[in-house]
């Protein structure tokens, strides 16, 4: 599902932020990728998500040799991945469905199709009955449950979480963490981004630990390594 | 593409001047100013030139005959005269009608001790009016070259008068509207970016859905559109009304100058200032906000 095979990448500064990483994420399973702040994670995400190109090495994603990809195909590639931000990013001036279809709508689905998908989507997310209401009126944990909801409306094979827990007090951590979980369960590969050290252990699946640029562990069932 | 597509690039593109508001009124106001100026000039530049073209029209070269010529040679020196380009009608006068016409003209009462004389005999002609003036010296030289031609009488001044009045006219007209041009361009792609800067997480979230390079561009440069055709059909509106109570108001208060000044009815000139000032401001609308979005919105 994902390979990245000898990938480097160096902004202008000439400092690698990440050196020589070699992964392989196969369909179906569920990773932390864990790291300090500038271990090169955002980096990773980037690459994978074809916001930048890698200096040197190769990166495939469902099929797709991302590094060689022309601009014109970005968009129907990033199809194939939902992403999930730690600040949500959900769009203030629409309500909860209008975040979720607006996902449908900016790939072109039809109407007809949305008005099915989205209501089906809020009900896995539990937020079935808030459709109408704004961001605003929505506590943190119910917020990420929206942009989850968004990110996979689109039936994407693939689920990047970026600290999706990140901006949760512990119990809403937790139902997020338990809804990858389930999204996971139903086939979709699932990478959550995180600093959580106790979900992290808890939840004993795979950990990739990346430090200044290089992928120091990578053990199934593994835990949070500390820095040091 | 789907027609729910198309909608919602529409719908957008509203939106955008609606959340944008300040400065999407901003710009249709001068948009509108600069649709409002270019419209009040082209009426009068279109009532100049018409004009123009009114006296144009009166502006005669007269050919004059050698004495011993016969009708035949006349007839064929017409015929040499009506198929030049630059010749828009040709009238034979008699040496009869010239002299009617010089009585009418001048003598009156006086005329008549010179009844059964035609002290004009001789003096039959073709007098020539010309497309454009401005080659009325091209024509001048070649009827000289005529075999049969004794005397080409014309107006110089008269001539290079309404030919440098055209000229200035076509300068001045394409000088206003390439300066208003380049004013409402800015103003409308700079209300585009602030646009694309007020939604620029929205347009992120957009690229990491997927969304094709069209949806994410096409609301924006909709909404330049939008303001050009708003910011062209207001003005117009205001032209019209201002122009058909003009034309009451000169032609009542200044009826000395009808015979100078001609104005085209409310109706021939909204027939060519319409559709200019529409497409100027569609124009101009997709132009500012595609070179904003070029600018300011890689995908």
């Amino acid at each position: 599902m994902i390979t990245m095979e000898s990938v480097s990448k160096s902004y202008s500064t000439g400092v690698p932020a990440l050196n020589n990483v070699s992964l392989h994420i196969d369909k179906g399973e569920f990773v932390f990728i864990v790291g300090d702040s500038g271990s090169g994670k955002s980096t990773l995400i980037k690459l994978l998500l074809r916001e930048i190109t890698p200096t040197s090495g190769r990166i495939i994603v469902n099929n797709y040799e991302v590094n060689k990809l022309r601009r014109r195909k970005v968009a129907k590639f990033r199809r194939n991945i939902g992403v999930v931000f730690q600040d949500f990013r959900l769009l203030k001036d629409r309500n909860v469905y209008e975040n979720v279809a607006f996902a449908q709508r900016v790939i072109e689905v039809p109407t007809r199709q949305i008005r099915k998908n989205v209501p089906a989507m809020l009900s896995l997310v539990g937020l079935a009955e808030k459709y109408k209401a704004k961001p605003k009126q929505l506590s943190g944990g119910e917020q990420q449950r929206v942009a989850l909801a968004r990110a996979l409306v689109n039936n994407p094979p693939i689920l990047l979480a970026d600290e999706p827990t990140g901006n949760l007090d512990p119990r809403n951590s937790w139902e997020i963490m338990k809804l990858l979980e389930e999204i996971n369960r139903r086939g979709t590969t699932v990478l959550v981004v995180t600093h959580n050290r106790e979900i992290v252990n808890a939840m004993r699946k795979r950990v990739i630990t990346v430090k200044k640029g290089v992928i120091v562990s990578d053990e199934q069932k593994g835990e949070y390594i500390d820095e040091d | 593409m789907r027609i729910s597509t198309l909608a919602y690039v529409l719908k957008q593109g509203f939106k955008n001047i609606f959340n944008n508001k300040i400065f999407s009124l901003a710009s249709i106001a001068t948009m509108g100013a600069c649709i409002f100026l270019f419209g009040i000039f082209y009426s009068i530049l279109v009532n100049v030139q018409y004009s123009v073209k009114e006296a144009e029209s009166n502006v005669a070269v007269t050919v004059f005959f050698d004495e011993d010529i016969d009708d035949a040679r006349v007839q064929e020196i017409g015929g040499l005269i009506a198929s030049r380009p630059e010749v828009s009608n040709i009238v034979y006068v008699s040496a009869e009608e010239a002299w009617e016409g010089f009585k009418v003209d001048y003598l009156g009462e006086y005329a008549e001790g010179y009844e059964g004389d035609n002290p004009l005999e001789g003096s039959d002609n073709y007098e020539i009016y010309l497309k454009d003036v401005s080659k009325q010296t091209e024509l001048v030289n070649y009827l000289k070259s005529v075999s049969g031609v004794r005397e080409v009488n014309h107006s110089d001044i008269t001539a290079n008068i309404l030919s440098n009045i055209n000229t200035l006219i076509y300068y001045v007209s394409a000088g206003i509207v390439a300066i208003l041009l380049a004013v409402s361009l800015f103003l409308i792609s700079n209300t585009v970016i602030m646009g694309i800067a007020v939604r620029r997480e929205e347009i992120s979230i957009m690229k990491l859905i997927g969304a094709k390079d069209f949806i994410v561009r096409s609301p924006f440069v909709i909404e330049g559109i939008l303001i050009g055709l708003i910011g062209s059909a207001v003005p117009l509106v205001a032209i019209y009304f201002i122009y058909t109570n003009v034309i009451v108001y000169a032609v009542d208060q200044f009826s000395a100058l009808s015979d100078i000044l001609k104005f085209m009815s409310v109706d021939e000139l909204f027939r060519q200032l319409t559709p200019v000032a529409l497409i100027l401001g569609v124009g101009i609308g997709f132009l500012g906000s595609s070179w904003a979005v070029h600018k300011r919105l890689k995908v």
